[in-house]
């Protein structure tokens, strides 16, 4: 079970407060009408599944109900770092760098 | 008490941690036996003389007590005097005995000393070859039922308690500096060097007393027995405030992020039901800070022929039995062993007087303290040999020893017998790596100690003592002090000063790398060699994987099912996985091992529940309301934890009959329904209207204060997902209304999107729902009633659909929402909840000359299905949009913000024909009413498999139309009214039906104008 560092309680809590929503930084189309059928296919439903790094939407769903990103490798478990919806992770996978 | 101790054969008169003046009477397989207090039920049957406990799982033979602790195989007991207190899987080697304990062996049918299945298990051994369940049970499928109940009697894991268990279980959150694992001679040093630093300390074991490996020897530190160090360490931790010492507690389960299991045995050691409510187990839920595993070793049982007779043991474990227990197992001893160590069962069992035939060493010149202290006592030693083969049937009558060449893979000379009834062997050590794997470490293996120590891991872990190869006392102390000092440093304490007891210094010569004695005959051919006991995995079956291909140590493992047992393979992996190495021609490492999972050993469903079961399993929600409906005889449904009336039975009306009497009571007088579950979102902000138009599909711009509108919610794939009635309460105050079971999903879809998509509105969402009591009166006479309870004009001139008003309700301000989920004239009254109660008698008090009939959630499904409304939920499932609802209506594509849904329900499968709709469905015969969830088909006289047009969603009988009533989904169905349909049933009958608009009763919608 985690224990997590929720950024807008400032305080670590346990996982059993929170959800976890996903891959982070999925943005919506500006404009959606726009896109293609691939390019909404994309959006919605393809998803990393990296080995290692990765970046996470997580909620403080029994606490301040804040949304918020983790970053967090998928091989260790270890959170290296938490940061608020519109910001940018500091680590990041070396691929991605 | 002599009498007592002359039944028990094999208990000294003097010795051990047992207290000879509480004897305790037990029954093990229906007879009665005596042991002490401080025994375990394993010492107290070996100090009965009870061989055998349990018969193996393929071949049913005989099997016998091998270990002393948590890695016993063979000793596994259903414990428990009555029904409710069975608890399956107990191993006896941990069990702690106490007066009146009833144990019974789960192995073996009829009984484990006349054994059925042993004379089947002759056969059902040849039938049971490994990958026995993948090579048999596959084919044919059919027969699988009849193999299982076969397996499962043969296999007789024990079994679940029959009536419900009268103990309580509890769960404690824990915090601490530091959680030591394992209280022997590391965990206890480590704890007392960081307790003096003050530091805030949890140290658990296993057994009921601390010491771990320094209560079973006869080593001393600072010249006295270990066991007086012990006993001050002890007493020094009992002194510090915050040092909290858990004995008769297992860590069980290593998780994330430091997080651990505990499960500590609270009353379980001393009866099979907790006296006076005491809680019976506790399962400690533990976030260390740092944590020091100092679990310890087990020792490797070596693999002969027939090492599986009762009789055969493990050297440590015939040294715990005397020393602690006072019990000597046998009569006449051999020791076979690859190390040093070992030799000190020898000197336990000579010193307790009896006779030790031979020590046989697999090496050619062992010379160490032991071995010399072995040698003065005249002890026969035969060096550079082995015992190859045990004799005996429910008991060891001798042995066959050979000399072994160098590498101690073939005999290499004749064969000698010796009697014996007791076989000790040593293979070395294996870490109690389990708890640092859980973490997903992988074992490295060490050439030095010949075993897996702990992997790299990202916990806050260290470890110390035996688990990382430091198996003599004197480094386990100093490796206990040093990891108590890292973990200090870390916690930024300040470090102790390092005082520890100083131990005896022994002098141990090398040990050699054995774990599978040859024979003169091939493995194959070789009396059974058993690597582990619990599955009967032999090295022959082993051998036979990897000749077939298994060469991964997963798959020999699958293969065999070595390592599946209870034990998860504690004594038998690495021999077994040092057998697949040499047959593989490679090394250990190369070979791998395979990784241990949580929990330990195994954990009772009570201590996992805790107090989460039976009335605190879950939340349940009522309504204000709830006693009125209790009382009034309703019968409830749960909706997601609410308890909502389902429906209110009269007298000795059916269901049915009530759902007449509601249905026709609400059309044609009026009805109420307690809708206080509804979900309710009070939205605020001055862009509230915004945000709605772009989460609702239709459009909200223009929605006046005052006003009422039904919304449509899809997802981003324009498939629906919920619905409901939003308000406009002022020009940036809106509440919205969700479904019973749909409330908090639609709570969080906002946030989601408003935290992270457009954290540029502002808007505010507070979920209302428990504020609010909502009652819905409908029917002709509604506005009648209402009118009683309000000087408000409520006519339709002032109140006309979908407007809502806030008024005095009997006395009680209120929100009035002129809407209706029926089709008839509707008012929602919506008031505090706390007056729910009074506002929904003073309706009763004025509505008995309307007839006033309460009604539930089934009269509600009815009512909405006649006027063809949705739920969703269940005439939605996640695949239909709006237009497949035929609600093109609730879509308005004009609106300048791409609303959530509107792209995806433009993608090319949701606008291509032939989709399936959303359509009314008419019986032929309309007394008949469809089963929600029927396939229809066009041709009934199609072949098998036929094609599938589409299911029932919602079916009711209608009173009010004297006649059944169905939705359901037809593909195309929108195009095809009045074409019929037909739906197959299980039972043979087949139901016609032709498709329709799902609005059976006031299609014009004249009713809820009025």
């Amino acid at each position: 079970m985690f224990h997590i560092y929720c950024p807008h309680c400032c305080e670590y809590r346990e996982e059993e407060e929170f959800h976890v929503a996903g891959q982070a930084h999925i943005a919506r189309p500006l404009d959606p009408d726009a896109c293609t059928d691939k390019e909404w296919g994309e959006f919605m439903y393809f998803r990393a599944n990296p080995r290692g790094i990765h970046h996470e939407l997580w909620v403080h769903g029994a606490g301040c109900r804040k949304y918020f990103n983790v970053t967090r490798d998928t091989q260790t478990y270890e959170i290296k770092e938490v940061y608020k919806v519109g910001e940018k992770p500091s680590v990041v996978a070396d691929d991605v760098k | 008490m002599t009498q007592d101790l002359s039944k028990q054969s094999n208990r000294l008169q003097e010795g051990g941690r047992i207290d000879r003046a509480k004897p305790l009477t037990f029954t093990y397989n229906g007879k009665q036996y005596k042991g002490f207090e401080g025994d375990t039920l394993a010492s107290a049957l070996l100090a009965n003389g009870v061989d055998i406990v349990g018969r193996s799982f393929k071949y049913s033979r005989p099997r016998g007590i091998v270990a002393a602790g948590a890695e016993e195989p063979n000793a596994i007991m259903q414990i428990g005097s009555t029904e409710a207190t069975q608890i399956p899987n107990v191993r006896a080697t941990q069990q702690s005995l106490y007066a009146g304990l009833v144990a019974s062996s789960t192995n073996g049918w009829p009984n484990v000393d006349m054994d059925l299945m042993g004379l089947v298990g002759k056969v059902g051994g040849k039938m049971m070859p490994p990958g026995f369940y993948y090579k048999t049970f596959m084919y044919p499928k059919s027969m699988w039922e009849t193999y299982e109940s076969y397996i499962r009697k043969a296999a007789g894991l024990g079994r679940a308690p029959k009536e419900n268990d009268p103990d309580i279980y509890d769960k404690m959150n824990q915090h601490c500096d530091l959680l030591i694992v394992g209280a022997g001679p590391a965990g206890l040093a480590a704890a007392l060097s960081a307790a003096r630093a003050g530091a805030r300390v949890i140290i658990a074991d296993e057994q009921s007393e601390f010491g771990g490996s320094l209560l079973s020897s006869k080593e001393t530190l600072n010249g006295k027995p270990a066991a007086e160090w012990v006993a001050e360490v002890v007493q020094e931790l009992s002194g510090c405030a915050d040092v909290l010492m858990l004995p008769n507690s297992q860590v069980n389960g290593y998780h994330d992020h430091n997080f651990l299991t505990i499960q500590q045995h609270c009353t379980d050691q001393f009866a099979d039901r907790a006296p006076n409510g005491q809680i019976a187990q506790r399962l400690h839920r533990v976030r260390a800070k740092w944590v020091i595993l100092a679990t310890g070793a087990h020792e490797r049982p070596l693999v002969y022929g027939n090492n599986d007779i009762p009789g055969c043991m493990v050297a440590n474990a015939v040294s715990t039995y005397i020393n602690r227990y006072g019990v000597v197992p046998g009569k006449d001893l051999v020791l076979m062993t690859s190390n040093d160590n070992a030799y000190r069962a020898a000197l336990d069992w000579h010193d307790a007087g009896r006779r030790v035939v031979a020590i046989v060493d697999s090496r050619k010149n062992p010379k160490g303290t032991f071995v010399e202290a072995a040698r003065e006592r005249g002890i026969s030693i035969l060096v550079g040999s082995g015992v190859i083969e045990a004799h005996g049937n429910k008991r060891v009558t001798g042995v066959s020893i050979a000399p072994l060449n160098e590498a101690g893979d073939a005999v290499v000379g004749p064969i000698v017998k010796m009697a014996a009834d007791t076989v000790a062997t040593s293979g070395g050590w294996s870490p109690v790596i389990h708890l640092s794997c859980h973490t997903g470490a992988r074992p490295v293996w060490n050439d030095d100690i010949l075993g897996f120590t702990p992997g790299k891991t990202y916990q806050k872990q260290l470890t110390a003592g035996a688990i990382n190869g430091a198996f003599s006392t004197a480094a386990a102390l100093s490796e206990g002090f040093s990891a108590a000092s890292d973990a200090l440093s870390h916690l930024g304490l300040a470090k102790p000063e390092r005082v520890l007891p100083e131990a005896e210094q022994i002098q141990e010569s090398k040990a050699m790398a054995l774990f599978h004695l040859p024979h003169t005959k091939p493995t194959s051919k070789a009396p059974k060699q058993f690597v582990d006991y619990q599955n009967d995995v032999t090295a022959a079956g082993i051998e036979l994987a990897c000749r077939e291909g298994f060469e991964s140590i997963e798959h020999v493992k699958r293969y065999t099912a070595m390592g599946f047992g209870t034990d998860q393979g504690k004594l038998g992996n690495i021999n077994g996985m040092a057998i697949a190495a040499k047959i593989l021609k490679q090394t250990i490492p190369q070979t791998g091992t395979t990784i241990f999972r949580p929990n330990y050993t195994p954990v009772t469903f009570g201590a996992i529940a805790g107090r989460d079961c039976g009335e605190l399993f879950d939340p349940k929600r009522y309504t204000a309301m709830h006693a009125w409906h209790v009382e009034r005889g309703a019968k409830f449904e749960d909706v997601g934890q609410w308890k909502r009336a389902w429906y209110y039975p009269k007298g000795n009306e059916t269901m049915q009959e009530a759902l007449n009497r509601e249905c026709l009571a609400t059309r044609e007088s009026v009805g109420i329904l307690d809708a206080s579950t509804l979900g309710k979102i009070d939205i605020q902000g001055k862009d509230a209207r915004e945000f709605l138009g772009r989460v609702y599909t239709n459009a909200w711009a223009k929605l006046p204060v005052g006003k009422c509108r039904y919304g449509l919610m899809c997802g981003e794939d324009g498939m629906v997902f919920d619905d409901g009635v939003t308000s406009c309460l002022a020009e940036n105050h809106f509440l919205m209304t969700t479904t019973t079971g749909g409330a908090a999903r639609v709570l969080s879809w906002l946030e989601i999107y408003h935290q992270t998509e457009w954290p540029e509105l502002e808007v505010y969402f507070t979920s209302v729902t428990d504020h609010w009591s909502t009652m819905t009166i409908s029917g002709p006479n509604s506005r009648k009633l209402l009118e009683k309870l309000t000087d408000y004009d409520v006519s339709k001139d002032n109140m006309a659909f979908m407007d809502w008003k806030s008024m005095t309700v009997a006395g009680v301000p209120a929100r009035v929402f002129r809407i209706s989920f029926t089709g008839e004239l509707s008012f929602e009254i919506n008031v505090q909840a706390n007056y729910g109660m009074h506002v929904w008698k003073a309706l009763f008090e004025q509505g008995e000359e309307f007839n006033l009939t309460p009604y539930g959630t089934e009269t509600m499904h009815i009512l909405r299905a006649e006027k063809g409304f949705i739920i969703a939920g269940q005439d939605t499932d996640g695949s239909v949009h709006p237009f497949d609802l035929g609600m093109s209506w609730a879509v308005s594509m004009q609106k300048p913000f791409s609303f959530i849904g509107k792209r995806g329900m433009q993608r090319e499968d949701c606008v291509r024909e032939n989709r399936k709709q959303l359509v009314g469905l008419k019986t032929i015969d309309p007394n008949v009413v469809l089963p929600e969830g029927a396939q229809g088909v066009f041709d009934p006289k199609a072949p098998i498999p036929m094609p599938m047009v589409g299911h029932v969603t919602s079916s009711y009988w209608s009173a009010n139309l004297n006649r059944s009533v169905a939705m359901g989904f037809v593909k195309g169905g929108l195009d095809k009214m009045g074409q019929k349909v037909f739906y197959p049933l299980a039972d043979g009958r087949v139901i016609e039906a032709e498709i329709c608009s799902p609005v059976f009763l006031d299609p014009k919608g004249e009713r809820q104008h009025v």
